[in-house]
């Protein structure tokens, strides 16, 4: 079955992705650009980094932009994957959704008024296992985003290995945020995966941090052979 | 041990780890030992070493379970309790004589209590997360124990314990697994 990804390029899709590629065929990864930083579907941060992304893995790309307004966004996202239907005749889209009600009802509804198969390969699954696993099968992902305490400005481009994992865990019991972020209380950016054949370099950012909450904002990224 | 039967369109699809995954989950978490099978490939040691069966979900568009109700005639012949959960009541339905019609509900749903169940939550109304595009009529004196706006939500047996949930409990309502997971221990 060919599959279009949602793509926002945080750990969860590409892991998802991961998933995907194992089962069946991903045909292309359907990204969707907000420029609202509250958007309730689609994480925001370095969302421009997906295409690189999307060369890292030798993966074709669909690209739409959105304003991000409530429920009007779904518009948009409706409008990326009937895209991806008409150039490489998906029959189904693959989510990284984990815990999000908000977001799994959504996509299951535009792919049902699609006509679409809905895949959610990592709905529900237990956070400790998912997170290792992720560390274990070759994913870099690096912190992007925080929004909650008690994240600081350290933890803006740190990657997330079993260090940082270890401190994620005792957040959770210190501050109650879910392990993998699933409550908004933090972004990942993905640099490198199994799937990717080069890997992503961050070669000039910016940090921007007040109050618990802030952004690694990427501004130049290029492709490193492996 | 409890056997969770995986009713997706193919064995080791991209389904299992969606509809199978967190039902073991909640069980493990029970204290309950489990294995799982798909539902074209159920064996009799499956069955000997069962003390409870759970028919998990599927995606929403995938209704094949659905054209091989013979594969589920097994569940005429045991008397361990089994839980259908969304297609898993479907397919425990229609092989007992209840029928399917087209009915879609995704999202939470308020679903409403009728009649009281041991396995439903103790109380008169709950949010319930929805994925299906079928609804059951149940078979012949089969007891509807909750609803929804749009269709029968929960089910059981007249005699045996067999149940069915039309929502997905795995979601928000782990509540209805871990009491099926006592029942299968009493």
């Amino acid at each position: 079955m060919k599959l279009g990804v949602l793509c926002s390029g945080g750990k969860d899709s590409w892991f998802a992705c991961h998933l995907a590629m194992q089962k069946e065929v991903v045909a292309c990864l359907i990204s969707v650009r907000s420029r609202n930083e509250e958007s309730y579907m689609f994480h925001t941060p370095n969302t421009h980094l997906v295409p690189l992304q999307a060369e890292a893995a030798g993966l074709p790309l669909i690209t739409v932009e959105t304003e991000g307004i409530e429920e009007a966004e779904l518009g948009d996202l409706s409008r990326a994957i009937t895209l991806a239907v008409k150039q490489y005749g998906i029959e189904g889209v693959v989510t990284g959704a984990l815990l999000s009600v908000y977001q799994a009802t959504r996509v299951q509804r535009i792919c049902r008024d699609l006509d679409l198969w809905c895949f959610n390969p990592l709905w529900y699954t237990d956070p400790e296992i998912y997170m290792k696993e992720l560390i274990t099968s070759g994913f870099r992902a690096v912190i992007t985003g925080v929004f909650a305490a008690p994240f600081s400005a350290d933890w803006l481009g740190r990657e997330i290995d079993r260090e940082a994992l270890s401190s994620l865990q005792q957040y959770v019991q210190s501050h109650r945020i879910t392990l993998t972020g699933e409550g908004g209380e933090y972004e990942t950016l993905v640099l490198d995966a199994p799937v990717f054949t080069k890997r992503i370099v961050i070669q000039e950012s910016e940090k921007e941090h007040a109050n618990f909450r802030g952004f690694l904002r990427v501004r130049r990224a290029v492709l490193e052979e492996k | 041990m409890i056997l969770l039967v995986d009713l997706s369109w193919k064995p080791g699809s991209l389904s299992r780890d969606e509809f199978v995954g967190p039902v073991a989950r909640i069980v493990s978490g029970a204290g309950q030992e489990w294995c799982e099978a798909h539902f074209s490939g159920i064996s009799g040691v499956d069955l000997r070493d069962a003390n409870g069966i759970i028919l998990c979900g599927t995606a929403l568009k995938d209704n094949h379970f659905a054209e091989k109700v013979q594969a589920f005639s097994w569940l005429c012949d045991i008397h361990v309790p089994v839980l259908g959960i969304c297609a898993g009541m479907q397919a425990l339905c229609l092989v007992h004589g209840g029928t399917l019609r087209p009915a879609c509900e995704i999202g939470m749903t308020t679903v409403r209590v009728t009649h009281p169940d041991p396995l439903l939550p103790d109380q008169p109304a709950f949010e319930a997360y929805e994925l299906h595009a079928f609804a059951c009529d149940p078979p012949p004196g089969w007891k509807v124990t909750a609803v929804s706006d749009r269709c029968v939500q929960a089910v059981r047996h007249p005699d045996r314990p067999f149940y069915g949930v039309m929502f997905h409990p795995e979601v928000r309502n782990d509540i209805v697994v871990e009491q099926f997971c006592a029942l299968c221990r009493e």
